[in-house]
C-alpha cells in the first residue's frame, strides 16, 4: 500500500466553507475506509510472520486517524465536521474495526464535564472564537474549553498567544516554540539581542503562566493524545490514568463530594463570612489606621508565612508526568524568598511597575506586545461579573487585589500602598495553599486541593481565580525580568 | 545684554547666576520643586527628602525633612511641591496614600504639619493653588482628586475620575477654578473646583496613560500633555472642542513636561524609561529638540525651571541620585548636529539636493555644474520673523535631471526577467542565461557564463563541440587555464608597455557601460593580468580566449592566436617567461595573489628557479590531469563575483551565486553574501519586479534573507460596512457577522483576489468578471452601470 495515497490532509476543515470541509472529510472518509478494508483483508488471510510488523504499522496509523476523528467529533466547532467525523467513525466500527473512545471527565479533571460549555451550545461570540482557535491550531484544545468560562479574556489571551508565536517578531519561529517548551519545562535559556531577550522572556512567562493554568485547572490530555483516549472497552478501567497518578481514585473523589454535601451549611457560612469580612474591612477602613512599621511587619509576615504554606500532603504527591527529566539541574524550581538563609530585597512596585516602566521596555524592544500583554493585565486584572457564589451585586474587587497582591507579595513585591493585613483576612488557609501550588509549583496541584478551598463557588469562579493567578504570576516574572534589563541598559 | 536686562527687570532687580553644576543625592530622586525665591530646591524621593540651596557654585544641603529613626511610607514621596506664594509651605503626596503637608516655619525639627489619609492608594500628584495660600489638590491611582483647605483637618471636595487612575492634577494658572486632571486610560478631565459632581470637560488626549499636564504660563489656553504613547501634544482649550494646536514625537514616554518661561513655545520634557536626556522643543519645530541636557546617568524623574521668569536655568533630579542645575547656553543643540542637506534620487534616476541657502548661493556663484544637465527649482518658506529658527529655514533645493536614455536599466529588467536561476541542469542554466546576456549585447556577461559551465560542469557533460575546441584551440592538453597562458604569452609579443596603459583604460570604460565588446576585454584583460589589481579579470580573459564566439566576433585578434595552433608545446613553458619578464613589486603582488600559481604546488616550486627559459617541468603532471577540479577556481570565481559586485552588476553577482550554489557560497563570507542579497533585492523591488525578488529570496540560503519574504505578510482590512477593522478573517466581519466581499456572479464570499470596479465598486472573483465581461458590459450586480476594467 502505497503510502502517499495514506496522507491524510486535516487544513480543509479548518475552512469556514462548509463545501470545502465537505469536500476535505469525504477525503478522510475514504482514507480511513480504505486502511479498514485492508486491514480487514489482511486479519481474513492466513497471517505471514513478515506481515506482522507492518500490519501492526498500518493499524497504529489507522489509530491515530481515528483518535482524530473521535476528537473532531467532540471538539469541532462546526457542526457538520462533528456529525461526519462520528459517522465515519460509526462505519469503522460496524466494519469490525475497534473505535477509541474519550477517557476521563472532560476537559478539566477537576471541573465536571456537565459544568464546561458543550461545543455546539456556545453563542455567536464564543463561536467565533472558537472557529478563530480552531481554524489556526486545527483543533480546540481543552484549555480554550476551560477559558471559555470567561469570553472576554479567552479573546485578548488567544490574540497574544497568537501573536508571540505565529506574528513578526524578533526570534524565528522554532526557537519560539522551543523556549515555550522550555517554559513549560522551567529550564533557563540563552540571552541574545535585546529584542530577542524579551521575546524570550514574554514567551518564557506566557508559558509559566500558562503551566500554572494548566495544572490549576486539571486541564485533561487532549483526546487524540496518548491518554486522552482508550481503544478498551469501558468496563475495564472507568477512571482517568491520570486521575490515578495523581491519586484522585473515584472513590476519593466520592468522598469528597459526600464531605462537600455534608458541610453545606459549613460553606455557605464560609461564604457570608468572607462578605461579612469585607464589608468590615470597607467600614473600618478609614477609622483605623495602622501605624507604618505595622504594615511594614504585615508585609513581612504574610511574605514569610507564604514560604510555608504548603499543603499537608505535599510529600505523597509525586508528579503526575514526570517533568524532572528534561531538567539538567534537578534542584531547579521555584526556590522560597529566604528560606536558604538569604535576604531578597522587596521588589517596590511603586518604583518599578508594568504601567510605567514595563510597558514601555516591552514595546519598545517587541513592538505591539506590550500592548497586548497590557490588555490582558487589564482584562484580567478588572474582570468581574459582581457576583459571589450565590450572591450577586457584590464588589469583588478588594477580594481580586487581595489575591493579585497576594501572588505579588510571595515574589516579593510589596504595594507601598496596600494593607497586608487584609489578605490575611480574606484568603483562608486552603486557598493560600491552592494559590501557592498553583503559583509555584503547579505540577504537584491535586483535585482535593481544588476541591477544598472555596467550597461554595462555582467552578467559572475558581477558573477566574486562575486567571488572576497566572496573570498575577505573569506580571511578576516579567517585572523582576523586565526590571534587570532596565538595569542592564543604564 | 539687552536679554540680561529683560531679565533682570522681569526677576524684580536680582539677576540670577550661576552655574551648570550637580551635586550627589544620597538616593534617586522622584520629583523636585523650587522655592519662589529661586534660590532653593527640595527633592524628595523614596527615601530622601532635602531642601538645598542653590548657590552660584554649588548646591549646599540647607535641610534634611526626614527625622525620626523610624522609616515611614508617609516619607516615601512620589510627588512634593512648594508653595508659589509661601515659602514656608510644602506638600508630598507618599506612594502609600498619604497627602502630608510641611511648615518650614516649625520651631521643632519635625517641620510635619498636617496628614490627610483620605486617598486609599498612592497618591501621583500634588498641586497648590497658584493664588490661594489654602488650597492643596491631589490626584491619586485610586481614581479621585480632593481638594484640601490646609485650615482643615478633611478634605473640602472630591473628584471621582470613574475608577480611571489620576496621574496628573494641575490648577489653571489663569482661571482661578479651573484644574486639569490627566488619566491612565488617555483622557483629560478640566474641572471646575466648585463643582464636584462632574467635570466640565473630557476628552481623549492620548494613547495609553497621560502621565504629565502643565499649564502655558501666558497662553490662557493652552495645556500641554504627556503620554505614554511618547507624545506630547498642546491642547488649545479657549475653543467648544479641546483642539490640538502642536504635537512632538519624542523617543520614550513622557513623564514630565514644563513650558518653558518667556519662550512661547519652548516646552521641557523628560522620560520614565530608557532616555535619560532631558529636551527642550520648540513645539512649531517637532521634529529636532531645540536643546538637551544629557547629564543624568539614569532616568530623569523631575523638572523644573529655576525661575517662572527666567528662560536659562533648569533644575533636574533624576533616579541615578544627582540634583543638577543646567544653564541654557551649556545646553546641547542637536541642530547644530543635524544634516542640513537633503539628497534623494527620484523615481526615474533624477537627483534633488537640498541645503542652506547661503550654501547654495555660493555655489551656484561659481557654477560648477552650469549648462547641460541642471534645472535648479527654488523653494523658500515664508519666514515668521518671531520664529528662531530662521537661519535655518530658507533652503535651497536643486534637481538634477538625468538625459533620458543614459540611465535606461531596461536590461537589469529583462535580465532579471529572463535568467533562469533554479530547476535545470547547471550547464543548461549557464547556456541559457548565456543567451540573455547575448541577445542584450552583453557579451562579457555571456562569456562569464559560458565559462562558468565549462568549468563547473564535467566534460561529460559539456557538449561535445566546446570540448573539441578547446582542445582544439588550446594547445595540448585542452585546459582552459593552459590556454590562457598561452594567450598571457602572446600579450607581451604583441604590444609594449603603452598598449597595455591604452586598453586598461578601455576596459575600465568600458565595463562600466556593461556593454562594450567582449573581445575587446577579453585582450585587454589578459594583457592587464600582469599589473592588475583585479584578479577577477584574470580569469575572464583567460578562458574567454578559447571561446570560438570570440573568434568569430573578433577576426583581428584572432590573428594573432594563429601561433598558438602551430606552437602547442610552448604552452606550459610560456608560464615562465610571464612570471619572469614584467618585473616589479606589483607583479610579484599578483603573482602571490593569484590562485593559478597556488593552486598548484608543483608548479609553483618550479617557478622560482626558473629564468627565463622554455623548461617544461610540469608538462606531463599536466598531461595526467587532463582536467582541474572545479574546487580550483572557485578562488577565482570568487573574485569574479566580488569584481561584479564592485562594478555595481550585483545582479550578475547573485544570479552566479544563486546558480553555482554550494559550488562557490562557501568560500564568500555570509555578511558579503547578504549584503549582495539585500542589494539585488533592493534593486528588483525599485523596478516592481517583486515576482523575480522572491524567487531570489525564496533560492537565497542565508537565513537573514530567506526570512524576508515571511514578515509583513498580513494585510489588513477594514469591513465594508461597519468600516470598522476585520481582525479574524479576512472576508467576514466580526462585528456585523456580514460577508465583506461577495462576489457579484456567484454570490460567493472572495477570498483571494477581488477585482471591482471602480465605478459602482461591485466585483468578485477575478475568473468570474472577466467570464461575465465576455457576455456583457453591464455590472453583473445588475446596478446598470457600465463597468469598466483596465
Amino acid at each position: 500500500m502505497a503510502e502517499g495515497e495514506n496522507e491524510v490532509r486535516w487544513d480543509g476543515l479548518c475552512s469556514r466553507d462548509s463545501t470545502t470541509r465537505e469536500t476535505a472529510l469525504e477525503n478522510i472518509k475514504q482514507t480511513v475506509l480504505r486502511k479498514t478494508e485492508y486491514l480487514r483483508s489482511v486479519k481474513e488471510t492466513p497471517l505471514r510472520p513478515s506481515d506482522g510488523l507492518s500490519n501492526a504499522v498500518s493499524l497504529d496509523g489507522l489509530n491515530k486517524l481515528l483518535a482524530h476523528l473521535l476528537m473532531l467529533s467532540k471538539r469541532c466547532p462546526f457542526k457538520d465536521v462533528r456529525e461526519k467525523s462520528e459517522f465515519i467513525l460509526k462505519s469503522v466500527q460496524e466494519l469490525g474495526i475497534r473505535i477509541p473512545r474519550p477517557l476521563g471527565h472532560g476537559p478539566s479533571r477537576f471541573i465536571p464535564e456537565k459544568e464546561i460549555l458543550q461545543v455546539g451550545s456556545e453563542d455567536t461570540q464564543m463561536h467565533t472564537l472558537f472557529a478563530d482557535s480552531f481554524a489556526a491550531l486545527g483543533r480546540l484544545d481543552n484549555i480554550t474549553l476551560v477559558m471559555v468560562f470567561h469570553p472576554q479574556y479567552l479573546e485578548s489571551f488567544l490574540k497574544t498567544q497568537h501573536y508571540l508565536l505565529q506574528m513578526d517578531g524578533p526570534l524565528p519561529l522554532h526557537y519560539r516554540h522551543y523556549i515555550g517548551i522550555m517554559g513549560l519545562l522551567k529550564a533557563e535559556e540563552h540571552s541574545w539581542s535585546l529584542a530577542e531577550l524579551v521575546h524570550a522572556v514574554v514567551l518564557l512567562t506566557h508559558y509559566h503562566s500558562l503551566a500554572s493554568f494548566t495544572f490549576g485547572c486539571g486541564i485533561s490530555p487532549e483526546i487524540h493524545c496518548d491518554g486522552g483516549h482508550t481503544f478498551r472497552p469501558p468496563s475495564v478501567s472507568n477512571y482517568c490514568i491520570c486521575d490515578i497518578t495523581n491519586g484522585n481514585h473515584s472513590v476519593d473523589e466520592m468522598q469528597v463530594n459526600s464531605a462537600g454535601n455534608v458541610s453545606v451549611s459549613d460553606s455557605f457560612f464560609e461564604v457570608e463570612a468572607l462578605m461579612e469580612k469585607m464589608r468590615q474591612l470597607q467600614e473600618c477602613r478609614d477609622e483605623e489606621e495602622a501605624s507604618q512599621e505595622e504594615m511594614a511587619s504585615r508585609f513581612e509576615i504574610e511574605k514569610r508565612e507564604s514560604m510555608f504554606v504548603f499543603s499537608s500532603d505535599d510529600e505523597e504527591v509525586t508528579p503526575a508526568r514526570d517533568v524532572s527529566r528534561h531538567f539538567e539541574d534537578t534542584s531547579y524550581g521555584y526556590k522560597d524568598f529566604s528560606r536558604h538563609g538569604m535576604h531578597v530585597p522587596t521588589f517596590r512596585v511603586q518604583d518599578y511597575c508594568w504601567e510605567d516602566h514595563g510597558y514601555s521596555l516591552v514595546n519598545r524592544l517587541y513592538p505591539d506586545v506590550g500592548q497586548l500583554i497590557d490588555e490582558k493585565f487589564h482584562i484580567a486584572y478588572n474582570l468581574t461579573y459582581n457576583t459571589m457564589a450565590m450572591h450577586k451585586d457584590v464588589d469583588t474587587s478588594m477580594l481580586r487585589r487581595a489575591i493579585w497582591n497576594y501572588i505579588h507579595c510571595m515574589f516579593g513585591i510589596r504595594y507601598d500602598d496596600y494593607d497586608y493585613g487584609e489578605i490575611n483576612q480574606l484568603l483562608d488557609r486552603s486557598f493560600k495553599v491552592y494559590i501557592k501550588t498553583v503559583v509555584c509549583t503547579p505540577e504537584k496541584v491535586t483535585k482535593r486541593m481544588y476541591d477544598s478551598f472555596w467550597r461554595q463557588f462555582k467552578h467559572s469562579e475558581k477558573v477566574h481565580v486562575n486567571l488572576l493567578l497566572i496573570e498575577a504570576r505573569m506580571q511578576a516574572e516579567l517585572l523582576y525580568a523586565l526590571r534587570a534589563i532596565t538595569r542592564y541598559m543604564t | 545684554m539687552e536679554k540680561m536686562s529683560r531679565v533682570t527687570t522681569a526677576l524684580g532687580g536680582s539677576t540670577l547666576t550661576g552655574r551648570t553644576m550637580h551635586c550627589h543625592l544620597d538616593a534617586p530622586a522622584n520629583a523636585i520643586s523650587v522655592c519662589r525665591d529661586a534660590a532653593q530646591v527640595v527633592v524628595a524621593g523614596r527615601s530622601i527628602f532635602k531642601i538645598y540651596a542653590i548657590e552660584d557654585e554649588q548646591f549646599v544641603e540647607k535641610l534634611n525633612l526626614r527625622v525620626g529613626r523610624k522609616p515611614s511610607l508617609n516619607l516615601s514621596c512620589a510627588d512634593v511641591v512648594w508653595h508659589q506664594m509661601d515659602e514656608n509651605l510644602l506638600a508630598t503626596a507618599a506612594t502609600n496614600g498619604v497627602v502630608v503637608t510641611w511648615n518650614l516655619g516649625r520651631p521643632s525639627r519635625n517641620k510635619q504639619d498636617q496628614l490627610f489619609t483620605e486617598h486609599k492608594r498612592t497618591v501621583n500628584k500634588v498641586c497648590f493653588h497658584p493664588t490661594e495660600a489654602h488650597v492643596l489638590l491631589s490626584g491619586s491611582q485610586d481614581g479621585f482628586m480632593k481638594c484640601f483647605d490646609l485650615r482643615r483637618k478633611d478634605s473640602v471636595s472630591t473628584f471621582s475620575g470613574q475608577s480611571e487612575s489620576v496621574r496628573d492634577v494641575q490648577f489653571s494658572i489663569r482661571d482661578y477654578f479651573t484644574f486639569a486632571s490627566t488619566f491612565e486610560n488617555g483622557n483629560v478631565q478640566l474641572w471646575d473646583i466648585r463643582r464636584p459632581d462632574r467635570c466640565e470637560r473630557m476628552f481623549t488626549a492620548h494613547n495609553g496613560p497621560v502621565f504629565c499636564c502643565d499649564w502655558h504660563p501666558e497662553d490662557r489656553g493652552w495645556l500641554a500633555t504627556g503620554g505614554r504613547d511618547k507624545m506630547v501634544k498642546v491642547w488649545d482649550m479657549t475653543t467648544h472642542r479641546a483642539k490640538e494646536v502642536h504635537c512632538v514625537q519624542t523617543i520614550a514616554s513622557v513623564a514630565r513636561v514644563k513650558w518653558r518661561p518667556e519662550c512661547r513655545h519652548h516646552l521641557a520634557t523628560c522620560s520614565m524609561m530608557v532616555d535619560h536626556n532631558i529636551y527642550v522643543w520648540d513645539v512649531r519645530r517637532p521634529f529636532v529638540p531645540a536643546a538637551m541636557f544629557e547629564e543624568h546617568r539614569d532616568v530623569t524623574t523631575g523638572i523644573a525651571w529655576r525661575h517662572p521668569h527666567d528662560p536659562s536655568f533648569l533644575l533636574s533630579g533624576s533616579k541615578d541620585s544627582t540634583l543638577c542645575q543646567h544653564l541654557f547656553r551649556d545646553a546641547s543643540q542637536p541642530v547644530e548636529r543635524a544634516n542640513p542637506e537633503g539628497l534623494c534620487y527620484g523615481l526615474f534616476g533624477d537627483l534633488a539636493f537640498a541645503a542652506k541657502e547661503s550654501l547654495v548661493a555660493t555655489e551656484s556663484g561659481r557654477k560648477p555644474y552650469a549648462g547641460d544637465r541642471r534645472h535648479p527649482i527654488f523653494f523658500k518658506r515664508k519666514l515668521d520673523p518671531a520664529e528662531p529658527f530662521v537661519g535655518l529655514a530658507s533652503s535651497a533645493l536643486s534637481v538634477f535631471e538625468i538625459e533620458p536614455g543614459s540611465g535606461s536599466m531596461s536590461w537589469f529588467v529583462d535580465t532579471a526577467e529572463r535568467y533562469a536561476l533554479a530547476g535545470r541542469p547547471l550547464a543548461e542554466l549557464c547556456d541559457h542565461n548565456a543567451k540573455v546576456a547575448r541577445d542584450l549585447g552583453r557579451n562579457q556577461v555571456a562569456q562569464t557564463w559560458t565559462m562558468l559551465r565549462i568549468i563547473y560542469c564535467s566534460p561529460g557533460l559539456a557538449s561535445a563541440t566546446s570540448l573539441n575546441h578547446s582542445v582544439g584551440k588550446g594547445s595540448s592538453c585542452g585546459l582552459p587555464l593552459m590556454n590562457s597562458f598561452n594567450l598571457k604569452d602572446m600579450a607581451p609579443g604583441l604590444g609594449s608597455e603603452t598598449r597595455l596603459d591604452r586598453s586598461k583604460g578601455d576596459t575600465r570604460s568600458d565595463t562600466v557601460l556593461l556593454d562594450s565588446s567582449a573581445t575587446l576585454i577579453t585582450n585587454e584583460d589578459n594583457e592587464e593580468t600582469e599589473g592588475s589589481d583585479v584578479p577577477a579579470d584574470y580569469l575572464l580573459g583567460d578562458v574567454e580566449g578559447e571561446e570560438d564566439e570570440l573568434y568569430l566576433l573578433d577576426p583581428e585578434h584572432a590573428h594573432p592566436e594563429d601561433p598558438e595552433y602551430v606552437l602547442p608545446q610552448e604552452a606550459f613553458p610560456l608560464r615562465h617567461e610571464i612570471v619572469d619578464t614584467p618585473p616589479g613589486p606589483e607583479h610579484l603582488q599578483d603573482k602571490a595573489d593569484s590562485p593559478h600559481v597556488s593552486g598548484s604546488e608543483a608548479d609553483a616550486a618550479s617557478l622560482a628557479p626558473v629564468d627565463s627559459s622554455f623548461s617544461l617541468l610540469s608538462v606531463s603532471h599536466a598531461l595526467h590531469d587532463t582536467r582541474l577540479p572545479p574546487d580550483f577556481f572557485s578562488a577565482l570565481v570568487c573574485d569574479m563575483l566580488r569584481f561584479y559586485a564592485e562594478q555595481g552588476d550585483v545582479q550578475m553577482a547573485v544570479s552566479v551565486l544563486i546558480v553555482l550554489g554550494e559550488r562557490v557560497r562557501k568560500d564568500i563570507d555570509e555578511q558579503t553574501q547578504e549584503h549582495w542579497y539585500t542589494s539585488y533585492i533592493d534593486l528588483l523591488q525599485r523596478f516592481c519586479l517583486w515576482n523575480v525578488s522572491n524567487q531570489v529570496v525564496k533560492l537565497s540560503t542565508s537565513r537573514a534573507i530567506s526570512c524576508l519574504n515571511q514578515a509583513s505578510t498580513t494585510l489588513h482590512v477594514n469591513c465594508s460596512h461597519c468600516k470598522r477593522p476585520m481582525s479574524s478573517r479576512g472576508w467576514v466581519c466580526d462585528r456585523c457577522h456580514r460577508c465583506a466581499s461577495m462576489c457579484a456572479v456567484c454570490h460567493h464570499v472572495v477570498k483571494g483576489l477581488f477585482v471591482w470596479c471602480q465605478g459602482c465598486s461591485h466585483g468578485g472573483h477575478l475568473q468570474h468578471i472577466m467570464k461575465w465581461l465576455e457576455g456583457s458590459s453591464h455590472c453583473p450586480a445588475g446596478c446598470g452601470h457600465l463597468c469598466e476594467y483596465s
